[in-house]
């Protein structure tokens, strides 16, 4: 066997090679956050990222999997004013009987390996009975459920805390 | 037909989450434990980007951003394989590339060193493995900085490489470093690195690929994780 390339952190300058397009960058985006074209029904995702101090985090990306609609988004939290992330996109769906999610990678400065989180709705029956949300403590679990508003949903990340967000192993 | 499941990240090699010596893990690392997630078909799938027009110069961070002439530094040739553990080569994959110029400043605007921007380089450059799992990039050499972790701290010279592989549990963002560089032993993030994985961060000179008259060659190759197949269904 091979031993994996170690993983460093994505640092604060990412902005110009990853995510050229939302900074303003005179370059090629390869990814963006609006995943839909306009007439499409989709879904708004919003929300921010929160340090150990609940500070807001500025300079955190994160990336959106989505498999059965084979859409794939990113942003960095360092352009809209409150320096939150957005993302539109289709509202993904029930995989196996279990509830609908998205998966999340989040990269930023002081993290020197990625998380990964993922993304449930509070309109979602199927929470109730989903296999993994079922797994985890009555406490933590809400942290992995966007909650609906009127016209968005809204999810935050705590990176720790009383409210820390569940990151998986995979 | 048979099902993989993808190992997971090797400890013995890849940095913990909390490094205290790198200050800003500290209010931002997980505490809580991660929750083990069997792979579903979300894990096991990831976005493909063979369908992407690249630019002529998306690879050549030399010639991509001229704006008046060349951009100043010392040109360098960065290449390799990208395997997984397995030591299967894996083809068209995306790779993404961003550095500092040779004077160690950055584009990006948050960037306050005042080591002057260069006007002909940008920094920013992708392609494509090719069928063997085969990538290039032309570049210039990225100068070391100075950065607010410690009194007197310095970055090493890196390029910052950002790699998808097959899926997103192969999802890699590392750094790549050059041989011989003093500041290797001085810096927490390269520190944080487990000894054992520290020389897979450290490029490799490489005559075979210098190009002469033009370029020095550095060998770099990546080792994404890798499956074990367990058959369930007898042929």
């Amino acid at each position: 066997m091979l031993k994996q390339t170690p993983s460093q952190t994505v640092g604060p300058y990412f902005a110009y090679g990853l995510t050229p397009e939302q900074y303003l960058y005179d370059y090629k985006s390869l990814a963006q956050n609006d995943l839909v074209t306009s007439d499409e029904e989709h879904i708004v995702i919003l929300g921010r990222v929160f340090d150990g101090e609940e500070n807001v985090i500025p300079d955190a990306m994160l990336e959106i999997w989505d498999n059965q609609n084979n859409l794939f988004g990113r942003f960095g939290t360092g352009t809209e004013k409150d320096k939150s992330f957005v993302f539109k996109t289709k509202k993904p769906l029930s995989m196996e009987g279990n509830a609908p999610f998205l998966s999340v990678i989040l990269f930023m400065r002081g993290q020197l390996i990625h998380s990964y989180t993922r993304i449930y709705f509070s309109d979602e029956v199927k929470n109730a009975t989903d296999e993994v949300l079922s797994r985890i403590d009555n406490a933590r679990r809400e942290t992995l459920i966007a909650q609906k508003k009127e016209n968005y949903y809204l999810f935050d990340i705590y990176m720790q805390g009383d409210k820390e967000t569940v990151f998986f192993d995979i | 037909m048979s099902q993989s499941t993808y190992n997971p990240f090797d400890m013995e090699v890849h940095p913990p989450r909390l490094y205290p010596a790198y200050k800003s893990t500290v209010l931002r690392a997980p505490t809580q434990p991660l929750v083990l997630l069997k792979q579903s078909l979300a894990e096991l799938s990831g976005p493909v980007f063979g369908d992407y027009n690249l630019g002529e110069f998306d690879h050549d961070l030399t010639k991509n951003s001229i704006k008046n002439g060349e951009p100043l530094g010392e040109r360098i040739v960065v290449h390799g394989t990208v395997f997984n553990e397995n030591g299967q080569p894996i083809p068209h994959t995306l790779i993404e590339i961003w550095q500092a110029n040779s004077c160690g400043r950055y584009v990006h605007k948050v960037d306050q060193h005042d080591a002057p921007l260069d006007p002909n380089f940008l920094g920013a450059g992708h392609c494509m493995t090719d069928a063997n799992g085969n990538y290039k990039f032309y570049t210039i050499k990225p100068g070391a900085y100075p950065w607010g972790n410690h009194y007197n701290a310095w970055r090493p010279n890196h390029i910052h490489f950002s790699l998808f592989g097959v899926n997103i549990t192969n999802r890699l963002v590392t750094q790549m470093y050059f041989p011989g560089d003093p500041l290797l032993e001085h810096d927490p993030i390269f520190l944080a690195v487990p000894p054992k994985g520290r020389d897979l961060l450290i490029s490799k000179f490489d005559l075979g690929a210098t190009e002469p008259d033009f370029a020095l060659g550095y060998r770099f190759d990546f080792v994404l994780r890798g499956h074990s197949a367990t058959p369930f269904e007898k042929l």
